[in-house]
């Protein structure tokens, strides 16, 4: 089971590592991890994936708390809320297969932010499944280099996760 | 107003947070804030090597309920606390550990005794801080201080750099907000309710009571509410104590060196009221055969103990004084039952014991006879078989008064630690439970013992060998004794207490046990007494590991060839194979 967690943290020296050393001391698996500033310049938050059951799941979200600089936790439902990540690709490329890779580009609402002679950058947002696709896609061109930034995600509507 | 240097205002910081004894090690670093303690009426106990001071900080607290502070310089200093700091947190003891650090333009750099040490310590720390700016230094110290005392209490370390030190500011007294800690106290009333209809239903309750009820200082609720319930009490090493263990309730200690009757009754009880303990694998053995017929209440201060190790049916998040308050007040008296009578009856049939002998020391006498003569010790312990044999054979009727490294099980931390209880307990007879194995791991400690007239005795159980783990190579490895005979004559311990300045007494027969108990207890100096012990004796009952708790053995005198085989080894100091031996 994939759960999502949110986590708003304080900015402060260490606060990253004790949660990183934490995911490890412990053996929890976590999938994707971002971190980035929220409205508040005092806080950070972070977007944690993490596979497990219920018992490892809650274990996960205890322990998170207990950290001094952890000032919340909380699991996204998967129903409820928005995710998002980017990924930027570089694609090799030739004569051939230039249309069909901006054809591809184009059905996925992707974007090309360079290109140079053998090959191209892509940039893509959405949810996990989508880029796992483009990935998968582009793979049959080859793909030369790839970052992606780890999923961030929010609960629809009126609800907040904030400090 | 006037201002202040960094050293000075941590000074007022500690001050103002009520200690009044420090245990540390000065180095260059700390030059400036070594200073200020000659200049301040904090008492100062200077050790000789950091693990000492970071275990007579925890001996001080535990003993005390009192915040315990060390002190060591960057780098090796700061290192040497590691085991100390690691100890604490795995016994939840609130301890301040102030570390020096090279100057901040220096960190990072791989400078002269520079150490990542709120690095190192992340995991074994509640909380640490690196304390980059001087202002910051009353704020840091009034958090590390609460965080330490608080919620389920901890070490917090706080680094120190050299510049932060000299730096001037002018003093204030801040209060503590943290938004990311509300240790939360206070009990939940509808979980209180369900408990209590629990418990006045069960049949064959048991309380099974960790080191959280010493924490709390929830002892007399403790007693208050088994009394009121005729409900039996166990428990763990660290819990050992809260519960009077001359109790008729009291079923002594349970787990893998438990007593027999305080195993079966975990595994025939129908509810287990845990509290303040967190199901650790030596107390609940094969964690799927653990209490198969008992419904489980778990009220703990850390919600992640809930639910951790086992499946919990009613959680409890709070403190043990007010939860047990709390339930004291849901549920009515219960007369005694047939539990208690079939309770009392598997306490008559199986008592622990021990086979006495007349010639040669069982550390088991050693210890009833400590117990006779001084009743009211606060005993500290070091590890292996000489801190089972004090929890089971020393008749424990006070929290503060068992002090032991259950978590980690750290050999060397009696000593040191009872250097810290005699400290905060001046009037007290402060005795550590020795093997000769873990004493010389904290030895030198007997100089800061000496010199600052700490009359702390020490009552070494002499086996000549790493007992505990002789035991299991005994049972489980074939008898072959790799690397666990250390020899009867390494040290001399008699001449090594003399070398030191303090007294030194030994006793080879069970005769003398006695007479070398009173002379140590009369003497204001630091004793250490040399117990020549049988070096088969096991501990037992014992659960074999990754058995269920029911399954619990006594373990038989063993057969003369051997005894002869370890005699030749004591006298070479090492293993001496079968072959070699006939
Ligand atoms: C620092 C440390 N090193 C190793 C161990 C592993 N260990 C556990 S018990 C034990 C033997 C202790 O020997 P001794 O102090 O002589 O006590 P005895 O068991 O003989 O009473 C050892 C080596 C430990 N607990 N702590």
């Amino acid at each position: 089971m994939k759960h999502t967690i949110a986590v708003i943290l304080e900015n402060k020296s260490g606060a990253l590592s004790r949660i990183a050393g934490l995911f490890s001391r412990r053996s929890f698996n976590i999938d994707s991890l971002s971190v980035g500033a929220t409205d508040n310049p005092d806080y950070s938050r972070m977007t944690i994936s993490v596979r497990g059951d219920r018992v490892v799941l809650e274990q996960v979200i205890k322990q998170l708390s207990k950290l001094i600089n952890v000032i919340r936790v909380s699991e996204l439902d998967p129903a409820e809320s928005l995710e998002r990540e980017l990924a930027v690709i570089k694609v090799s490329t030739d004569r051939e297969n230039r249309a069909e890779i901006m054809q591809l580009v184009d059905i996925f609402r992707a974007k090309i932010i360079d290109v140079s002679a053998r090959s191209m950058i892509i940039e893509v947002t959405g949810d996990e499944e989508k880029i796992d696709a483009i990935v998968l896609l582009f793979r049959q061109f080859g793909i030369k280099e790839m970052a992606r930034t780890g999923k961030v995600s929010m609960v629809r509507g009126t609800r907040v996760i904030k400090a | 107003m006037p201002k202040m240097t960094g050293a000075q205002v941590v000074l007022e910081c500690l001050k103002r947070e009520g200690v009044d004894v420090v245990f540390g090690l000065p180095g260059g670093v700390l030059l400036p804030l070594y200073d200020a303690i000659y200049h301040s009426d904090i008492r100062h106990i200077l050790v000789r090597h950091e693990q000492g001071a970071a275990h007579m900080a925890d001996g001080y607290a535990r003993s005390t309920g009192k915040v315990g502070v060390c002190i060591a310089t960057s780098g090796p200093g700061a290192t040497n606390l590691v085991t100390g700091i690691a100890t604490a947190f795995m016994d939840s003891v609130p301890l301040v550990a102030i570390t020096g650090q090279v100057n901040t333009f220096l960190i990072g750099k791989d400078a002269f005794q520079e150490a990542d040490i709120t690095g190192i310590t992340m995991p074994i720390t509640k909380h640490s801080y690196l304390l980059r700016d001087a202002k910051d230094i009353p704020l840091v110290f009034r958090e590390a201080f609460y965080i330490a005392r608080t919620g389920r209490p901890g070490p917090v370390l706080i680094d120190l750099p050299r510049d932060v030190t000299v730096a001037e500011l002018e003093f204030y007294w801040p209060d503590v907000k943290l938004a990311g800690y509300n240790p939360s106290t206070r009990v939940h009333e509808m979980q209180i309710k369900r408990a209590a209809k629990d418990l006045m239903e069960a049949e064959r309750p048991v309380i099974y009571v960790g080191g959280g009820v010493k924490f709390a200082d929830a002892n007399k609720e403790l007693i208050t509410f088994a009394e009121k319930l005729n409900a039996p009490v166990t428990t763990t090493l660290m819990g050992v104590g809260c519960f009077p263990e001359d109790h008729t309730l009291s079923l002594g200690m349970l787990g893998m060196h438990g007593t027999k009757y305080a195993n079966f009754a975990i595994q025939e009880s129908d509810l287990i009221m845990a509290i303040g303990a967190r199901f650790d694998d030596r107390v609940t053995g094969k964690i799927t055969s653990f209490a198969p017929k008992a419904k489980i209440i778990h009220i703990d201060i850390d919600p992640a103990e809930i639910g951790k190790n086992v499946r919990v049916d009613i959680p409890v998040v709070g403190d043990a004084k007010n939860a047990l308050a709390a339930l004291l007040k849901e549920v009515q008296a219960k007369p005694r039952s047939a539990w208690n009578d079939k309770i009392d009856q598997w306490k008559l049939d199986y008592p622990l014991k021990y086979i006495p002998d007349p010639n040669i020391i069982k550390p088991q006498y050693v210890i009833e006879k400590i117990c006779e003569l001084a009743p009211d010790a606060i005993i500290t312990t070091e590890v292996g078989q000489n801190q089972m044999w004090a929890a089971q054979f020393y008749i424990h009727k006070d929290p503060r008064k068992f002090i032991s490294s259950g978590g980690l099980g750290t050999m060397g931390y009696g000593f040191p630690a009872a250097i810290g209880a005699k400290i905060g307990n001046p009037d007290c007879d402060v005795i550590d439970i020795a093997g000769d194995g873990s004493f010389l791991m904290n030895s030198q400690e007997l100089a800061t013992a000496v010199v600052n007239d700490i009359s702390v005795k020490v009552a070494i159980l002499n086996n000549g060998c790493l007992g505990m783990v002789r035991q299991w190579q005994e049972l489980f490895f074939g008898k072959r004794y790799s690397a666990t005979i250390l020899g009867r004559t390494s040290p001399d311990f008699v001449k090594l207490a003399e070398a030191y300045g303090a007294l030194g007494l030994r006793a080879t027969k069970p005769s003398e046990v006695e007479s070398v108990i009173r002379t140590a207890l009369a003497s204001d100096k630091p004793v250490v007494m040399d117990f020549i012990i049988n070096p088969m004796e096991k501990v037992s009952p014992m659960v074999p590991a990754g058995a269920a708790i029911s399954e619990i053995l006594d373990l038989e005198w063993c057969e003369e060839t051997e005894i002869s085989a370890m005699d030749k080894m004591l006298v070479s100091g090492r293993y001496v194979s079968r072959e070699e031996c006939a």
